[in-house]
């Protein structure tokens, strides 16, 4: 296992910038430009980039690829202040070794912090490399340009690596260096292919349940027949005397380390177990509104004039949890699918008492998160069956394991009560949210504040972060009590909205989407409903107009065409956007329609994709996407809130169609009642 | 047995029971096959035996006999692309990418069945296939983009 000491040993020439925090005191971690590596590295660091003589330029960050293209984006930002072909640039991620340490990536911050964090940086390296090259040709420094990875001055040129002449350059972070603004960009803000494309279309990329290492055993987990059951007895002679097999006994964890994976499953079915069931589950998921209010911290609010249901779903990453693990004395490696490498870091570290720097996690680009992958489940099983069979294992989750182990997003139910004037403007305004989250809580509109409240109750299944967190079922809730509002005043719904609010930011994508939804035109079709909600979070405006056909007989709901408006300040890649808001679109349908995760008595019914349906090909609506470019803007994140617009356009278009309003998530997996 | 993946015969020895999908990923290392559910129902795991689309996941090794198998590993010759590898680049129809290889594979397929599919067709027949990251309209696109260049199939 190397070290960053060892790293920056044997890093060659070239130049290396580090990036210090704000707040962060640069004396104390050496301050100022230096030469030469022999000095104590930085501990607080949040970036670093090292430009190579062969002009190769390679950023090191905690954050992590997992589908949502950071890792071309943050190319992007290197590329554009460097005026380095994006081409040259590498981008090492999540590795907690060689990156600084990072928190996780989630809540969309990638766009927000790293990205002019790494801006930051390459524009230092830019001005350095002008210094040399004014030093080294004497020129007038404010005469040279920097070009495709090269520095000009009349008919002088050098390569980035030319002109550090076999030094090796440290630097820190210098604020003086200047950014260039957006309307200025050559890279960023132009659609952008994404930079790990080839690999993944031929089959080479390989994502952590991909991972084999010499002598690699498959591991399997014993787990209980429903949650809370603990092992009462057990017996592995059958499943020992299986060629290769390791039985791994501790407590309640019993697992199985086998040389091949037929072997492992077979092991595994040949473990004799009793468990005793935990006591009575407290609910099934037939019985949840009434749970999360009776079980509220503080009890229950004052009677509301409607609520909304939100049931628990799975993010179904297409790669389930894997992860590789492999020991070398006291010390161990791990390769897995986490948006928090440095928190599974810190979970191995505690689970075996050793210290982080015994601890080695990558994170190889994974097959999606959403929000699911924020701990070392998978990770932490591996090590613990790699310590005990001495060889490294890997321990890929099933589906089955993945859609019952993991956690859920969670379910909750919301109240809203409201009164609005005659001619439709709210004048009180009360929502509350139990359980499910305080993630777009508050209201975007004009409404009197302070009676807008998150209240936690009692979780009837293991629950976590899912992608926007509780903004989607806060929006949904929101959005479809907002048209109901403009109904009981005989108000049209897009212009309700518009009268409660001044913001013009919400305006704009409000009105960018109904233009190109044709709203103000759209006519009455037999069958055919129109609905739309809009919103804000994390940075990001959005508004989402839906058209579906609801069949008569029998109910079922098509979403015909939905148009969706985003603006999240300025544009960093409007292919890499679009492509996010499409898919968001696409993943919020199932949570807005069908998807739900049933269970009862401490077992997870649906856990197959045979019975649990997550969106496909035949549910994909006519997509339109308008972006809505503000380059005097920061750019905020995008990944999450895309998300949130859908479920209650849905909602209400159905309302607009069928007069049924449906108030729970997913609002019609059997379709519409319309008899 | 012998395994003809790739164009290359493979001798392996394996239990004709185990799935076609864990001995190409765990005994030939050709790990662009993927597993997502072990139930033939995201199509992540496609595969094509003589040229027709088969979840290795639920195929037994010793069923395929001497048909030729061929992993998205194959499909590009001598460095080129396949077209339909190359639309899915340009129409950027990929997010995470893990279904991206059993995808083109299931287009490939069906491009060579059907050189000028509609939409409609293409969602038909591609159903199976899951994108949990729903980059469904450009896997449409880049199909319909594959298609209008033809060429080898």
């Amino acid at each position: 296992m190397i070290t960053r000491r060892d790293f920056f040993a044997t890093v060659g020439g070239g130049i290396v910038v580090f990036l210090i925090p704000d707040g962060c005191d640069a004396q104390e971690s050496g301050g100022g430009r230096r030469r030469g590596f022999n000095q104590r590295l930085p501990e607080q660091i949040s970036a670093w980039m090292h430009i190579a003589e062969d002009g190769t330029v390679t950023v090191y960050t905690g954050k992590v690829e997992v589908g949502q293209n950071s890792r071309t984006s943050l190319s992007m930002a290197v590329a554009e202040e460097l005026r380095a072909p994006l081409s040259s640039i590498h981008m090492v991620m999540g590795d907690t070794t060689l990156t600084p340490f990072d928190m996780g990536t989630f809540g969309s911050r990638t766009t927000p912090t790293m990205w002019p964090q790494l801006r930051k940086v390459a524009a230092t390296a830019r001005e350095a490399l002008m210094d040399l090259a004014a030093k080294q040709w004497k020129a007038d420094r404010t005469a040279l340009k920097v070009e495709s990875g090269k520095v000009l001055w009349n008919s002088h040129s050098a390569s980035f690596g030319e002109l550090t002449k076999g030094q090796k350059l440290a630097m820190n972070v210098s604020s003086s260096a200047p950014l260039t603004p957006a309307t200025e960009w050559r890279v960023a803000g132009k659609p952008t292919l994404k930079v790990s494309a080839h690999e993944i279309v031929t089959g080479r990329h390989k994502y952590p349940y991909d991972i084999q290492r010499p002598g690699m055993l498959y591991g399997k987990v014993l787990y209980p027949p429903a949650f809370g059951a603990k092992l009462a007895s057990f017996d592995a002679s059958a499943a020992k005397a299986i060629h290769g097999v390791t039985v791994v006994h501790e407590g309640d964890f019993v697992a199985i380390a086998a040389p091949e994976p037929d072997a492992a499953d077979r092991a595994l079915a040949a473990l004799k177990a009793e468990w005793t069931p935990a006591p009575p589950q407290p609910s099934s998921s037939s019985d949840m509104a009434s749970y999360y209010e009776n079980n509220a911290e503080g009890g229950l609010s004052p009677k509301a004039a409607q609520s909304y249901n939100i049931a628990y779903i799975a993010h179904v990453p297409l790669e389930p949890r894997a992860a590789v693990a492999e020991w070398s004395g006291d010390k161990v490696t791990v390769w897995t699918g986490s948006q928090r490498p440095f928190g599974v870091r810190s979970e191995l570290a505690s689970h075996f008492s050793i210290p982080e720097t015994s601890v080695h996690v990558m994170m190889p680009d994974t097959g999606a998160a959403y929000g699911g992958k924020h701990t070392g489940d998978a990770a932490l099983e591996a090590a613990r069956i790699a310590k005990v069979a001495g060889r490294p294992v890997r321990r890929g989750w099933t589906r089955q394991e993945e859609m019952t182990w993991a956690y859920f997003r969670p379910g909750g139910v919301i109240k809203a009560s409201a009164t609005v004037s005659a001619d439709g403007i709210i004048q009180t305004w009360s929502f509350d949210n139990y359980n499910s989250g305080p993630s777009g809580l508050n209201s975007p509109y004009h409404v009197p504040q302070g009676n807008e409240h998150f209240h936690r109750s009692k979780a009837a299944l293991r629950e976590g972060s899912y992608r926007g967190l509780a903004a989607t079922a806060n929006h949904f809730a929101r959005e479809s009590y907002m048209d109901e509002l403009a109904h009981s005043v005989s108000m049209d719904p897009l212009e309700f909205r518009l009268k409660n609010t001044t913001d013009e930011r919400l305006r704009n994508v409000i009105q960018a989407a109904a233009d190109r939804f044709g709203w103000k035109d759209h006519k009455k079709t037999a069958g055919h409903g129109f609905g739309i909600a809009a919103g804000f979070e994390k940075g990001g405006y959005i508004a989402t107009c839906a058209e579906v056909r609801v069949e008569r007989p029998g109910g079922a709901v098509k979403v015909l065409r939905v148009v969706e408006s985003f603006e999240c300040g300025a544009i960093v890649n409007p292919l890499q956007l679009e492509n996010q808001i499409e898919g968001a679109i696409m993943m919020g349908l199932g949570g807005a329609l069908f998807e739900q995760i049933e269970f009862a008595n401490g077992k997870i019914l649906n856990d197959r994709l045979a019975r649990y349906r997550v969106p496909r090909f035949t549910d994909m609506p006519a997509i339109e996407v308008v972006l809505l470019d503000r380059k005097d803007i920061p750019s905020a994140g995008a990944g999450e809130t895309p998300i949130v617009g859908i479920a209650p356009a849905v909602a209400n278009a159905i309302f607009d169609v069928t007069g049924v309003r449906l108030r729970s998530l997913p609002l019609a997996p059997k379709g519409v009642n319309v008899s | 047995m012998e395994l003809e993946v790739n164009g290359t015969r493979r001798r392996i020895n394996v239990d004709a029971g185990r799935s076609l999908l864990s001995v190409l990923r765990d005994d030939l290392n050709l790990t662009g096959t993927k597993y997502g559910c072990g139930e033939g129902q995201c199509a992540a795991c496609t595969v094509l035996l003589d040229g027709v689309p088969t979840r290795s996941c639920l195929a037994r090794v010793g069923s395929v006999g001497k048909k030729r198998v061929m992993t998205i590993e194959g499909l590009a010759h001598d460095g080129h692309l396949h077209h339909v590898q190359q639309a899915f680049i340009d129409e950027d129809a990929l997010q995470c990418g893990y279904c991206t290889g059993g995808m083109i594979l299931g287009a490939v397929a069906l491009l060579r069945e059907n050189p000028k599919p509609t939409d409609a067709e293409i969602v038909q027949s591609m159903n199976g296939h899951i994108c949990r990251c729903g980059t469904y309209p450009r896997i449409i696109r880049a199909i319909h983009a594959a298609a209008r260049k033809g060429g080898r199939a």
